[in-house]
């Protein structure tokens, strides 16, 4: 091993520059590759006035977790220099719009000097080689990728410069790079790519290599739209099901009348064999799967299916039957009801069960043939997705090809590969590749749902001060049988006794309260795995800290405190009073509201980030009593201003994107959003009848504030600010009726506003009177 | 098998396909125009809007069988064909503000916003919030402030 590096890169570079190893590696084109040398980051000491001790989460989360996971395998995360003068580089994480692709190029064109739009980053195979470095989830991609990806690019640089440096005579120190030319003092001028043969090299070496400090960069922290805008709007962004495999017709599943039901017998096979278009039909173990030239025909054939089905997991629940299990599980407080010395708040909360679904179905293509398997399908977790497919197959894993494509939207839904494996047995069954999409309605009926949970929380105070705040959460089980994304985990998670530690693990890592209030502890019990659940953004957190946001909201009145003077002053951590002090200062927190109206104002910290949101609600009749066809108006949320400290910001422009889904999401959780289950099966089957947050419910002025950096690496984003803001607005909920909210959301105990469709058929026709109404 | 002819995006086109098959799945499965995406099949996640004679409407709630073969059906991918212009205005207002997120249904938000703004212009006022809230169109992202960021701005370019 040796350092093959050219040069200093700068004048700055020698003495305690922390120094980063990589590879070159042997290729015919310049070819490197990353060794992460990242200290975890040191933990930030609580202090307080009332002392709590540091939770779990305090020192060490779910991202610390995921970024130290990846420490033994991230040398292989690879930058490739094109002869084109394009960097190419396979990102080992699912796209699904969270903006790592354009991060992820960001990152490249820092340390590589080279425009953006010179970067090509695309999603990697599935590599089970990468062990847990190919999971995406817990807001880790770009906490976990930032340093391997920059030495990566980095090592490239120094390469290109050495090469730059033999052909033209002058030593490397002399050259300088800038938008992917190397150029000598006296104007010689060579791009990238003339050099990228010249850079490789034919052995596997080790190099050492320095990163640019944070003062230098030029892109990092820039505004930088997404690298796939372009694609987006012009309709040429390819989904999985606008992929064109050879062979691959249009495929459906006619599904149980009730949650994992499954089929005994079909009635007419052969009649619907005849239908137009309809090439194969084969009953699999989640229904009857339809084949045909195009969707339509598949829909029509779905409908025309007669079924008989055995009985689901979940038959005859309801919301009350779950509910009643939920409130039996609650374990018990460690500080009694009654306390002689203090007063007492306790309060429970209810959460019903909500979709993850996202607006691109459930999907996948499978080709499966004797002896190998191909698969396209957006999956965060493609290698576990590749092991399972292979056992379903029984295949090797080797055989089995997982190409990860560009995901429409995720919420947590793509941990799962539940299509991806529905689709590899079919086409194995059918002998045919296929097409698979999930009905819109099978999405909301049959597909993953957030869990119904209850929280309870009780806390004490005295004499002007809280003396213990404990939460007890009790859920339905929330299925990590996806694990870390590799298979061994995967496989641990599905132990009978695994899954609960790994559910506590989870949820340790990820909750805390962020308050000095003395005595505090949460704890989760779980009950009834017969549900397809899953991680819905934000996994606990947006109903965890929404319970105790109301809590603290309780508390600051029964001491008679301003509610956002009370936070401020029990927040542990100074980055978070630095967000709530933002957004109190840009929203004019306390400002005179007309009756009927009010603000509501909380925080959230998660995976090394902060965030606060501040909204003003309209909860009078002439927000709650808007007419709209199929639609929920209720209360209006008429502003939100956002502040955020995510550390080190890579791309403020995509950060401030996170902050605005995450907000719209928590609006429609605390508001509109949930699932009422009746007789084992979802009521809601359309866009109509599960209402997330459509125009009407959209605050008409929103403001999102990045705040400077606070530290030298970054923090997650992807699902911070969905808890803050559903706190948020339970909070200004509250406020504006007098009346502090328990059940979410809030629609929810109200008569249904809409007639369910029909379980049989399980799909509904499409209509036919569009042109109608053409606006 | 009855034959359908419709002008597509500027161009004649001709399929075989049986009359109650929707738009949509023309569109997708027999002609390879995928802008247009499925979002429910129902007329109501609107990710498949596109244009009838200048119209928004949904693929996914017309039988291909409805279409005359003078009906023009523009698809996002032919919305660009405006005078001397690669990309609407529309569409480069959607880019001046970073509106996307994982995209699926952006060319059915920018194809509904162009109509929505020319049905305001003839109801003679221009686009704004009362106009906003009429639009069905799902973004499960939740991008819709920046939607209609997006929309008053490139309203002003055409």
């Amino acid at each position: 091993m040796e350092d093959q590096g050219a040069a200093p890169r700068r004048a700055d570079a020698g003495l305690g520059r922390r120094r980063f190893l990589g590879y070159v590696v042997a290729a015919p084109t310049l070819l490197v590759a990353a060794q992460l040398g990242e200290a975890v980051l040191a933990p930030t000491p609580a202090a307080a006035a009332v002392p709590s001790l540091p939770e779990p989460a305090d020192l060490y989360d779910l991202t610390d977790l995921l970024t130290d996971a990846t420490l033994p395998t991230s040398g292989l995360i690879s930058v490739q220099l094109n002869a084109d003068g394009t960097a190419a580089f396979a990102l080992p994480r699912a796209e699904v719009g969270q903006g790592i692709t354009t991060s992820t190029a960001m990152l490249i064109a820092e340390e590589l000097d080279l425009p953006v739009s010179q970067v090509r980053v695309t999603l990697a195979d599935a590599r089970p080689e990468l062990l847990f470095n190919q999971f995406t989830g817990a807001s880790s991609t770009t906490v976990s990728t930032y340093t391997p990806v920059r030495v990566a690019a980095a090592i490239a640089r120094e390469r290109l410069l050495a090469a730059a440096a033999a052909r033209f005579g002058v030593p490397a120190s002399t050259l300088t790079t800038a938008a992917g030319v190397v150029s000598t003092p006296d104007g010689r001028r060579a791009g990238y790519g003339e050099l990228a043969a010249a850079a490789a090299s034919t052995t596997t070496i080790q190099v050492g290599v320095a990163l640019k400090q944070p003062a230098d960069f030029k892109v990092i922290g820039t505004a930088q739209p997404r690298v796939d805008a372009l694609d987006i709007v012009t309709g040429r962004k390819q989904f999985a099901m606008d992929l064109s495999v050879p062979g691959a017709l249009p495929t459906m599943v006619c599904r149980p009348p009730t949650i994992n039901g499954t089929p005994l017998s079909v009635q007419n096979l052969a009649a619907v064999r005849a239908m137009p278009g309809v090439t194969d039909i084969a009953t699999v173990s989640t229904g009857v799967a339809v084949r045909a030239a195009t969707f339509g025909q598949c829909i029509d054939a779905v409908r025309a299916l007669q079924v008989t089905w055995g009985p689901g997991t979940e038959d005859g629940s309801s919301d009350a039957t779950v509910l009643a299990e939920l409130k039996a599980a609650g374990l018990p407080f460690a500080v009694p009801p009654v306390n002689l010395l203090a007063h007492t708040v306790d309060s429970t909360f209810t959460f019903a069960f909500a979709s993850n679904s996202a607006l691109e179905p459930n999907c996948a293509i499978a080709d499966v043939r004797p002896g190998r398997a191909e698969i396209w399908a957006s999956l965060k977790t493609p290698i576990a997705a590749q092991g399972a497919i292979a056992a379903k197959l029984g295949l090797l894993p080797g055989a089995v090809t997982v190409h990860v494509t560009q995901g429409g939207g995720s919420f947590g839904r793509k941990l799962f590969f539940d299509a991806a494996l529905e689709a590899a047995e079919i086409s194995q069954l059918m002998g045919k590749p296929v097409k698979l999409m999930w009905h819109r309605t099978d999405e909301f009926r049959q597909g993953r749902t957030h869990p119904m949970s209850v929280s309870r929380v009780r806390a004490t105070h005295a004499l002007g001060q809280v003396l213990s705040f404990e939460q007890r959460h009790a859920s339905v089980a929330t299925d990590f049988s996806h694990g870390l994304g590799e298979v061994i985990t995967a496989l641990v998670a599905k132990l009978p006794v695994g899954d609960i530690g790994f559910s506590e693990t989870i949820f340790e890592l990820t909750q805390q309260t962020p308050y000095n209030f003395g005595l505090t502890s949460q704890l989760l019990s779980e009950v009834d795995k017969g549900f397809n659940t899953g991680s819905m953004r934000g996994i606990y957190s947006p109903n965890v800290r929404c319970a105790q946001e109301l809590v603290v909201d309780q508390l600051a009145a029964a001491l008679g405190q301003d509610p956002y003077r009370f936070r401020s002053q029990s927040l542990k951590d100074p980055r978070a009073r630095a967000v709530l002090d933002k957004v109190a200062e840009l929203g004019s927190w306390g400002r005179p509201m007309p009756a009927g109206t009010a603000q509501g104002i909380a925080l959230h910290p998660e995976y090394h980030s902060m965030v606060a949101v501040l909204v003003e609600i309209d909860c009078t009749p002439a927000a709650t009593g808007r007419r709209i066809p199929d639609a929920w108006t209720g209360p209006r949320v008429t502003k939100v201003v956002c502040a955020v400290d995510a550390g080190l910001v890579v791309n403020p422009l995509g950060l401030q994107a996170q902050m605005l889904g995450g907000i719209t999401d928590g609006i429609a959780l605390a508001l509109t959003s949930g699932l009422h289950l009746a007789n084992g099966v979802f009521q809601e089957g359309s866009w109509d009848n599960y209402f997330y947050t459509r125009q009407w419910n959209t605050p008409p002025d929103v403001q999102i504030v990045v705040l400077p950096a606070t530290g030298d690496t970054p923090g997650g984003a992807g699902e911070l600010a969905v808890g803050a803001a559903m706190a948020a607005v339970a909070c200004a909920y509250g406020r504006a009726t007098g009346t502090m909210p328990t059940d979410f959301p809030i629609n929810h105990a109200a008569p249904l506003a809409f007639d369910p469709l029909p379980t049989t058929p399980p799909v509904p026709q499409s209509p036919v009177d569009g042109l109608t109404r053409a606006y | 098998m009855p034959h359908h002819t419709f002008i597509l995006n500027g161009s004649p086109v001709s399929v075989d396909v049986e009359d109650d098959v929707r738009l949509l799945w023309v569109l997708r499965d027999v002609l390879g125009v995928t802008g247009p995406k499925y979002g429910c099949g129902l007329g109501v996640c609107q990710a498949c809007t596109s244009h009838l004679n200048g119209k928004a409407f949904n693929p996914c709630s017309v039988p291909v069988g409805a279409l005359q073969p003078t009906d023009q059906v523009t698809t996002i991918e032919g919305l660009p064909a405006t005078v001397g212009k690669d990309l609407h205005p529309m569409q480069e207002a959607w880019l001046a503000y970073d509106v996307a997120q994982c995209g699926y249904c952006q060319p059915g938000q920018i194809m509904a916003a162009v109509a929505k703004v020319h049905q305001a212009r003839a109801a003679g006022h221009e686009i704004g919030d009362a106009d906003f809230d009429e639009i069905r169109n799902i973004c499960r992202c939740g991008t819709y402030f920046r939607i209609r960021e997006a929309i008053t701005a490139g309203a002003k370019n055409f």
